[in-house]
């Protein structure tokens, strides 16, 4: 059967297709489409029992997994690469205790931070943690590798990194799917039911057979049907300009787009890691030069640095045939590969940017109005942001934001810097952020009865992702009680144009509280309010 | 047979249903095809593009290579600007002609039509007022799609078949209208 796919979804249909028994997520961008899907499917299979349910944050989703994979069944986690930081204490002692049921753990890389803080790249945490990495080129690779992924996991006991970027994640292409699904994997104990308890004499006899396994980890990548050389190198030993590249994921696309023919030199295909060390060799061997076109960060081209002669020559990001930061495209591949462009016109300058904005309307908008108005009376107030649609306050009109680091950053750092005598310290995180990594901060600022205020924006979602539902819906006041934050100095207000004098003086109220005070702004996201009301007239 | 398409509009407008239109089409030729979209923070009022590829041969990139687009469909007229430079040298610019803004530094308009003058092809056609005229406030992202088939080389036949298949669970009513509009789009190029 075929069907037009996204990358994600891809990955999705052929998780379900390969015996998958539950996806654990928290939304991010571009991994968000791949648990939409799956939680499409379930509705459309009402007998199905995969789990789907959005986590909290990605180390929530990571260990949910691993239990999962502990009691023998398939699990899938999927996060933007940012996530990767989150979990990572779960991905890395993954790789110890070694999975029973098959893991495998999805991060979508944003090079060119399209919706980003960082470029960094996942495939780096695979070799940290010393296990197999999976990176494909095409939607129809996503879709094969899910069945192969959780094979090699559980052949390896390992769990297994599959690594994609944006522009795979997010686009289209007919693949080629399977008419019958596997059947999910039944209850099972694992194999080594100690190795799950990492005390340190544990920990280090699983660690030592995760390094002995190595040598089969590049067994696997050499000979790896996603791996290949293509264009016998042996065809191309008298030629002139004895050149040949190793393009790994998409980058594989790029390099054959200026070769819809063939390219003429050998050309590597790389889709699974670790690096296999004798195929490089080998290649580098008759090839002094090598260009290497890899999406993300340098990670290739450093280890052939490491393992190759000084006689050979590695073009890449590196030495700047490639540009060091930002995603590959046909036009830097192109210039890499000394290749004239095509170009036409050049950019107009009659055009001018357009900076994405707050919805009008939105509750967000309010928030910042009402915290601008109060803080002119403030000169020395600074507001600590984080990571959602509000994180657009930083822009005109509101340029409201002094900082947007990580998830949750904004109570903590808020703290860090009443701790340092800047008052009044203010931050300002979304519902669906406090609880993925809020409230542990705000523990602290409440056992050191900080001076700092806290609003909770919440919109009843996760906005930014398109509108998923937000782990902590209707429990904020508690969840803050809970916490320790004092009633009196817990509020909440409609963030409306109408209750805008209300909430100007409950701000001024709680900046001057010398303690932790919580305000919560809270009206649903007109986005999802109006996808409700359409979802209701159609009667669902 | 390989027809590159930029579509470009503003977060919001709907360029993503005319891409799925046309990748309807191609599908039911048996075309490959690649669609390369937006989704994430730009979507809230930024610009947003997606990257339409279709061939009878399969395709390697994503991504439309600079000076590589046979077609730009825009739903405003300074979003078919910022993409100039994908456009090939013989290519098509079917724009929108009502600007959208929700910016302060938004361009003056006489000097987005002037610039848009200097590329050798294009098709302006002010979709609002058509599909305001017609009662089809909804459809004037398929006014566009019409105005631009022959650009696209495409048979309207299959594009209308291709509205029928992906406007079916909506109800007959719906599928009238958008095959209208594709009809008003064709008629009203200008
Ligand atoms: S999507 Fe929702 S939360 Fe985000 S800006 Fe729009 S209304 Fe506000």
């Amino acid at each position: 059967m075929k069907k037009l796919l996204l990358g994600d979804q891809a990955i999705a249909q052929g998780a379900l297709d390969a015996g998958l028994s539950g996806v654990y997520a928290y939304p991010g961008t571009p991994s968000t489409e791949i648990t939409e899907y799956i939680q499409e499917w379930c509705k459309h299979h009402p007998t199905s029992s995969v789990h789907n349910r959005w986590c909290t944050n990605e180390k929530t989703a990571m260990e949910a997994a691993l239990g999962m994979s502990y009691a023998g069944k398939r699990a899938l986690v999927c996060m933007k690469h940012v996530g990767m930081n989150v979990c990572a204490d779960a991905f890395v002692n993954s790789a110890v205790t070694g999975v029973n049921g098959g893991v495998i753990v999805l991060a979508a890389d944003d090079p060119s931070m399209h919706s980003s803080q960082n470029e960094q790249d996942s495939r780096f945490y695979g070799k940290f943690a010393l296990i197999p990495i999976l990176e494909p080129s095409n939607q129809q690779e996503c879709y094969d590798m899910m069945a192969y992924g959780f094979d090699l996991s559980e052949r390896l006991h390992l769990p297994v990194l599959m690594r994609i970027v944006t522009r795979l994640a997010h686009s289209r292409a007919v693949v080629q799917i399977s008419e019958t699904a596997r059947p999910e994997n039944p209850l099972s104990d694992p194999a080594d039911p100690a190795g799950w308890v990492l005390l340190p004499a544990r920990a280090r006899r699983k660690y030592n057979e995760l390094i002995a396994a190595q040598p089969l980890l590049q067994e696997s990548s050499a000979n790896s049907p996603f791996n290949k050389v293509l264009n016998d190198p042996k065809d191309f030993k008298d030629l002139k300009d004895s050149k040949a590249v190793i393009a790994t994921g998409i980058g594989y696309n790029y390099l054959m787009e200026n070769y819809p023919d063939g390219a003429p030199f050998p050309v590597l295909k790389l889709s699974q890691y670790p690096l296999p060390q004798q195929v490089v060799t080998d290649l580098a061997a008759q090839y002094k030069e090598l260009l290497v076109i890899e999406d993300g960060q340098p990670f290739i081209e450093e280890q052939l640095i490491g393992v190759l002669p000084s006689a050979n020559v590695i073009h890449g990001r590196l030495d700047g045939t490639l540009p060091r930061a930002g995603e590959l495209n046909p036009d830097n591949v192109k210039q890499a590969l000394g290749l004239p462009s095509a170009q036409a016109f050049t950019s107009c300058d009659t055009v001018v940017g357009r900076p994405p904005a707050l919805c009008q309307g939105c509750g967000h908008r309010s928030v910042y109005e009402a915290l601008n108005k109060v803080l002119a009376n403030y000169p020395g107030s600074h507001v600590f942001g984080d990571i959602g649609c509000y994180t657009l306050g930083a822009l005109p009109p509101y340029q409201a934001l002094h900082s947007c680091v990580d998830m949750g950053a904004s109570i903590t750092m808020a703290k860090g810097a009443a701790d340092a005598g800047i008052f009044p310290a203010i931050a300002v995180i979304g519902d669906s952020t406090f609880t993925h990594s809020g409230m542990t901060g705000l523990l602290d600022a409440v056992n050191e009865n900080s001076p700092i205020t806290v609003v909770i924006s919440d919109n009843l979602t996760t906005g930014m992702t398109g509108g998923q539902d937000s782990a902590g819906t209707n429990k904020f006041e508690a969840i803050c009680r809970g916490l320790g934050v004092a009633d009196e100095h817990l509020k909440v207000v409609v963030p409306l144009p109408a209750n805008m004098d209300e909430i100007t003086r409950i701000l001024r109220e709680e900046i001057e509280y010398k303690g932790v005070s919580v305000i919560i702004p809270r009206r649903e996201c007109i986005q999802t309010f109006a996808r409700h009301a359409r979802e209701k007239k159609k009667g669902l | 047979m390989k027809t590159d398409i930029i579509l470009a509009g503003v977060g919001g407008q709907g360029i993503l249903s005319i891409a799925t239109i046309i990748g309807q089409a191609a599908l039911d030729q048996g075309l490959y095809i690649k669609q390369a979209e937006v989704h994430g923070m730009s979507q809230r009022g930024g610009d947003v593009q997606s990257n339409l590829r279709i061939s009878s041969d399969p395709i390697f990139s994503d991504l439309i290579p600079l000076g590589g687009a046979d077609v730009i469909i825009a739903m405003e007229p300074m979003e078919a600007l910022r993409y100039q430079p994908y456009l090939s040298k013989e290519g098509w610019v079917i724009t929108a002609t009502s600007p959208f803004v929700n910016i302060p530094n938004y361009p003056d308009v006489e000097a987005v039509n002037a610039s848009l003058a200097k590329l050798p092809k294009v098709v302006r056609i002010d979709i609002e007022a058509l599909a305001k005229a017609n009662k089809m406030p909804k459809a004037a992202n398929m006014i566009l799609l019409g105005a631009a088939a022959d650009a696209l080389g495409m048979d309207f036949d299959l594009l209308k078949a291709a509205v029928r298949t992906v406007f079916a669970a909506k109800g007959d009513a719906i599928v009238e209208m958008n095959l209208r509009a594709l009809e008003i789009g064709r008629e009203n190029k200008g």
